[in-house]
C-alpha cells in the first residue's frame, strides 16, 4: 500500500508540474515574447481555458498527500510555512492576473496584471524547485517529526540549514529555466508567426542554459546529500530515469530545431516528469529525509495512514481520476489547436 | 500574543473570506440553471439574456472564490499541523475527494459554459450549467462532510499510534449531522443567490435602467428566496437546533444564554451575558419558548451552563451568543420580506411597491452576515474541541510556528484580501452598470464595455 500510494501522489505531482508548469513558463517569458497587445492577448488566450484547471492537479494531489500521509502534510507544511504561504500568496496573484488582466480596457490595468503574472510565475518557479532541493537535502526534523526552517540563515548546507542555500538555490534556477523552456515550448505550439518564431528561438536560447544546470545539479545533489544514489546502485535498472533525462534534453533541441513543435513540447514534458520521477526515486522509500540524524527521517511506513482508509481510497481515487482524465480530454479538445484572435475563444 | 489565539483567527479570517464567494457560486449557478431552462423552454431571449448576464458575475465570483480557497487546503498542514497528523487519515479523506470529485469538474466546465455557448447547442450548453452547479454542490458537501466529522466525528477508530481512521466510508459521507448541515448550509447559499439577485432587480427596476430584466430578476430572486427563507427555518434550522441540543449541549446552553439548567426554559431574544455574574444583562426573554422548540414542550428541562466545567464552555461565549441571534433575527428577517414581496409578485403588484422594493434592494449584504453568523455558530459552538469530544484546540495547532509568524502571515492576508475585495467592487459595480441588455451570446466580451 504503501508503495502505491508513493507513486500515485507521485504521478498526481508531475501532473502538476507538467500541466501548471507550462502555465507558469508563459507566465516567465510573456513580457518578453509578447510585445504587443495582440501578442498579449494570444499568450494569455494559449492558458485560459486550462490554468485553473491545470491548477486543481495541485489542491487534488495536496489532498491525497494529506490522507494518505497525513503525518507529512502536517510536518512540511508547517516547517516550511513561511515558504508555502508566499507561495500561496503568488498563487492568488497569479490566478487574479489571469483572469483580471482582460476585464477592463485600460493599459495601466493590463500592465499592471502583466507584471503581477510575470513576477508570481518567475517566484513560484523558484520556490518550488527550492521545495524539492529541500525534500532532496532532508530538513532538521525533531524526534516528534515536526521541523521549522527559516527562509534563509547562512547560505550553507548543514544539518541546521535554511529553506534558501546555495544547493536549494540551484534547485530554483533550475525550475525557473526549465518551466520557461517548457512555456516556450508550449507557445511554439499553440501560436503562429512572429510569436511562434520567437518562442522558438527563445527555447533555443533556454536549452544551453537548461542543459549545463542539468548537469550541474546531479553532482550538487551528491555533495548535499551523500546518498542521493545508494537506490540507483542498489537497482540499476532506474538508470533509466536520468539517461531518459539526456535523450529528452537532446530531443528539445533537435526537434525545435527542425519546427516539430509538438515532439519538442512531448520531450519536455518528458524532461520534467522524469527529473521528478529520478527525485522519488531517490527518495522512496523517505518522505522527508532528517538532516538530524537517520533515525529521524519521515518514513512511508511512518507516515501511512490506516488500511482501510487507504484501500477504500483507492477505489475513489482510481474512479475520479478516470472521471478527471475524461474531463481534460474533452476540455483539450475543445481548445485544440493554434490560438488566434479571431477564432474566439478564451476571453472575457 | 497568544500562538493558539493567533492560529484561531488565522483560520477564521481565511475560511470566512472564503466563504463569501462559495455561497454565491453555489446558489446563483442553481439560479442560472433555472434561467436556462426557462429560456430555452420558452424561447426567451431575455432570460437567455439574464442568464449570461449572471454568468458574467458567476465568472467573477468564482475566480475570488478560486484563490482564497487554494490557501485553505493547505492551512491544515500549516497552522493546525497536530490536528492535520491525526485525523488526516479522516477528514483528509473528504478533502481530497472534493478536489477529485468537484474541483476538476468545476474548472472543467466552467471554461465550457462560459466561453462554449456559440459552439455547443442550447441543450449542451445548458448541461454546461447544469454540470457547473453539480460541481459546486458537490464542492459544498465534501467541505462539509469534513466539518460535520469535527462537529460529530462517526465511523472511526484510533489505531495504536494515535492516529484516527475511518472505519467505514459510507458511514462517514452519510453522518446525520453533515446531511442536516448540507441542508441548513445550501439553503442558506441560495438566499444568498436570491437575495443578490431580487436586489439587482429591485435596483434597476427602481432606476429604470434594464427593468424588463430587473423585473426578471425580482420574480426569480423573490420566488427562490422564498422557498428557501422557508427551508433555512423549518425544517433545517430547527433541526439543527434540536440535533445540536442532542450532542453538543454545551454549545446550546451557551447559544441560548441560558447559565442556568431549568424546566420551562425562557428563549433570550435580546441581551448581553455577563460571563462572570452568570446571567443576561437587559434581556427580553419569553418562558417556555426554549424547551418548546427544543423538546417539543414547555415541561422540559434544558441543561444550561452550569452542567459544564468551566474549561468545557465555548470560547468566546457572548459572540457565540451574538452569533446565533444573528443568525436566527436575520433568519425571521428574511422570510418577512421574502413572503410580502412573494405575495406582492402573485398580486402582480411587486414592481410597483416602493416600500419593499426598497427593503429588497438595500438586504444584499444581510445573508452574507447572516451565513457567517452561522458559521461562528457552528465553529465556535464547537470550541474547546477541535474534534468534538475527542481533541482539544491546543493540541491541534502547530506548535513549531511561533505567534509571531502566524500573526505576520495573518497580515500578509489581510492586506492581500483587502486588495481583492476592492478589486471584486470595482468588477462587480462595472458589469452592473454595462448591464444585461446588452449580454448578446458574444464571444468578444472584452471588446466594450461601455454602457448601453
Ligand atoms: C442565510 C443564512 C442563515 C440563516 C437565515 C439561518 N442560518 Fe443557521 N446556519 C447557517 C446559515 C443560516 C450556515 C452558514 O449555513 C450554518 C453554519 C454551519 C452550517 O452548516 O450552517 C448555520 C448553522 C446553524 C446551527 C449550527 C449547526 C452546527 O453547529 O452545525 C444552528 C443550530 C442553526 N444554524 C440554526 C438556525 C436557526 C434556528 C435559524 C432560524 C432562524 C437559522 N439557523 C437561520
Ligand atoms: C469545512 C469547512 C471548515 C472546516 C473544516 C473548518 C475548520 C476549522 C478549524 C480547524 C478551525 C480552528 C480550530 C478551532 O479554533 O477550533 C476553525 C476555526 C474557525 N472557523 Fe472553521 N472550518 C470550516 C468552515 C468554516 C467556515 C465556512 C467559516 C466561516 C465562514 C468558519 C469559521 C471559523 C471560525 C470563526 C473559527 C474560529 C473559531 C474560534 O476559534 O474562535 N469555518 N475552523
Ligand atoms: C476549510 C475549508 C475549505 C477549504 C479547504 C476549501 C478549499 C477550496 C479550494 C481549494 C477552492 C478552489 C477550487 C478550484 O481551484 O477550482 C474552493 C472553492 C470553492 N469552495 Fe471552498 N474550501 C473551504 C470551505 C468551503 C465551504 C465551507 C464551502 C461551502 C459549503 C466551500 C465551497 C466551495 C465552492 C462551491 C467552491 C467553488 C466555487 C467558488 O470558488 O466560488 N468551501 N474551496
Amino acid at each position: 500500500m504503501g508503495f502505491i500510494w508513493f507513486w500515485l501522489v507521485a504521478v498526481m505531482l508531475v501532473a502538476y508540474v507538467v500541466l501548471d508548469g507550462f502555465d507558469i513558463g508563459v507566465g516567465i517569458l510573456h513580457l518578453f515574447l509578447a510585445r504587443t497587445e495582440s501578442d498579449r492577448q494570444i499568450t494569455l488566450r494559449s492558458i485560459g481555458p486550462v490554468w485553473d484547471g491545470n491548477e486543481v492537479w495541485l489542491l487534488a494531489g495536496g489532498g491525497t498527500l494529506y490522507f494518505a500521509f497525513p503525518l507529512l502534510y502536517a510536518s512540511a507544511f508547517s516547517g516550511f510555512y513561511l515558504a508555502l504561504m508566499i507561495v500561496l500568496w503568488l498563487l492568488i496573484g497569479r490566478g487574479a492576473a489571469i483572469e483580471l488582466r482582460m476585464k477592463i480596457n485600460i493599459s495601466v490595468w493590463k500592465a499592471f496584471f502583466d507584471g503581477v503574472f510575470f513576477i508570481s510565475s518567475a517566484l513560484l518557479a523558484v520556490f518550488y524547485g527550492a521545495a524539492l532541493a529541500n525534500v532532496i537535502r532532508g530538513v532538521p526534523l525533531n524526534p516528534d517529526g515536526y521541523f521549522f526552517l527559516p527562509l534563509w540563515t547562512d547560505w550553507r548546507v548543514g544539518p541546521y540549514p535554511g529553506i534558501l542555500d546555495w544547493y536549494t538555490v540551484i534547485g530554483g534556477v533550475v525550475a525557473l529555466v526549465a518551466l520557461a523552456e517548457h512555456g516556450a515550448l508550449y507557445l511554439a505550439l499553440k501560436t503562429t508567426k512572429d510569436l511562434q518564431e520567437r518562442s522558438r528561438a527563445t527555447a533555443r536560447m533556454l536549452w544551453v542554459a537548461l542543459f549545463a544546470l542539468t548537469v550541474i545539479s546531479l553532482p550538487a545533489s551528491v555533495i548535499a546529500r551523500s546518498d542521493t544514489l545508494d537506490n540507483y546502485r542498489k537497482y540499476p535498472l532506474t538508470f533509466a530515469v536520468p539517461l531518459i533525462v539526456f535523450l529528452s534534453l537532446l530531443g528539445m533541441i533537435h526537434f525545435c530545431r527542425k519546427g516539430e513543435d509538438r515532439k519538442a513540447f512531448g520531450c519536455s514534458c518528458a524532461y520534467l516528469s522524469m527529473m521528478l520521477v529520478g527525485a522519488a526515486v531517490a527518495l522512496y522509500p523517505r518522505l522527508l529525509p532528517a538532516t538530524t540524524g537517520l533515525q529521524y527521517d519521515i518514513t512511508i511506513d511512518r507516515a501511512l495512514s490506516g488500511p482501510h482508509t487507504l484501500h477504500v481510497g483507492l477505489i475513489w481515487w482510481t474512479f475520479g481520476i478516470l472521471l478527471a482524465l475524461i474531463y481534460f480530454v474533452v476540455v483539450y479538445r475543445m481548445f485544440r489547436g493554434k490560438v488566434s484572435l479571431e477564432s474566439g475563444g478564451y476571453e472575457h | 500574543m497568544d500562538a493558539l489565539l493567533l492560529h484561531r483567527l488565522h483560520f477564521a479570517f481565511t475560511v470566512t473570506f472564503h466563504y463569501l464567494f462559495p455561497q454565491l457560486t453555489m446558489g446563483l449557478a442553481l439560479l442560472i440553471v433555472v434561467m436556462k431552462t426557462i429560456a430555452i423552454r420558452h424561447q426567451d431571449e431575455r432570460y437567455h439574456q439574464a442568464a449570461r448576464f449572471w454568468a458574467k458575475v458567476l465568472a467573477i465570483n468564482f475566480l475570488f472564490g478560486v484563490v482564497s480557497g487554494i490557501p485553505m487546503e493547505f492551512q491544515f498542514g500549516t497552522n493546525w499541523s497536530q490536528f492535520a497528523r491525526t485525523t488526516g487519515g479522516v477528514i483528509g479523506q473528504p478533502l481530497a475527494m472534493e478536489g477529485v470529485f468537484s474541483f476538476f469538474l468545476e474548472s472543467a466546465f466552467l471554461g465550457l459554459f462560459l466561453f462554449g455557448e456559440k459552439r455547443l447547442s442550447p441543450w449542451g450548453h445548458w448541461a454546461s450549467a447544469l454540470l457547473v452547479f453539480i460541481g459546486s454542490w458537490i464542492s459544498g458537501f465534501f467541505i462539509i462532510v469534513t466539518n460535520a466529522w469535527m462537529q460529530h466525528p462517526v465511523a472511526y477508530r484510533v489505531l495504536p499510534n494515535g492516529v484516527y481512521e475511518v472505519t467505514s466510508f459510507w458511514g462517514l459521507l452519510n453522518n446525520p449531522w453533515a446531511l442536516l448541515q448540507y441542508a441548513h448550509n445550501m439553503s442558506g447559499s441560495v438566499i444568498t443567490a436570491a437575495f443578490v439577485m431580487s436586489s439587482l432587480g429591485a435596483f434597476y427596476v427602481l432606476e429604470k435602467r434594464f427593468a424588463d430584466h430587473g423585473r426578471i430578476f425580482l420574480r426569480i430572486g423573490v420566488i427562490a428566496g422564498v422557498i428557501a427563507s422557508i427551508a433555512q427555518i423549518f425544517p433545517t434550522g430547527d433541526l439543527s437546533g434540536r440535533y445540536m441540543a442532542k450532542h453538543q449541549p454545551a454549545a446550546v446552553a451557551a447559544m441560548e444564554g441560558l447559565f442556568d439548567s431549568r424546566t420551562g426554559a425562557p428563549i433570550v431574544l435580546i441581551g448581553q451575558p455577563d460571563e462572570v455574574a452568570k446571567r443576561i444583562d437587559n434581556p427580553l426573554a419569553v418562558n417556555d419558548v426554549l424547551s418548546f422548540l427544543i423538546y417539543g414542550t414547555t415541561k422540559a428541562e434544558v441543561t444550561g451552563l452550569d452542567q459544564f466545567p468551566r474549561e468545557d464552555w465555548p470560547e468566546p461565549m457572548p459572540l457565540l451568543f451574538y452569533a446565533y441571534h444573528i443568525m436566527a433575527g436575520l433568519g425571521t428577517y428574511f422570510l418577512l420580506v421574502m413572503v410580502v414581496a412573494a405575495f406582492l409578485l402573485w398580486k402582480g403588484k411587486l414592481y410597483q411597491t416602493r416600500s419593499v422594493l426598497w427593503p429588497l434592494l438595500l438586504s444584499f449584504p444581510l445573508p452574507y452576515i447572516a451565513n457567517t453568523a452561522g458559521w461562528m455558530t457552528a465553529e465556535i459552538g464547537r470550541q474547546p474541541w477541535v474534534v468534538y469530544g475527542l481533541i482539544r484546540v491546543p493540541e491541534g495547532y502547530s506548535k513549531y510556528v511561533s505567534s509571531g509568524n502566524a500573526l505576520f502571515t495573518l497580515m500578509g492576508f489581510m492586506g492581500m484580501y483587502t486588495m481583492l475585495s476592492i478589486l471584486f467592487i470595482v468588477l462587480i459595480y462595472r458589469i452592473i452598470d454595462a448591464g444585461p441588455a446588452m449580454a448578446a451570446a458574444s464571444e468578444d466580451q472584452h471588446a466594450s464595455m461601455t454602457p448601453a
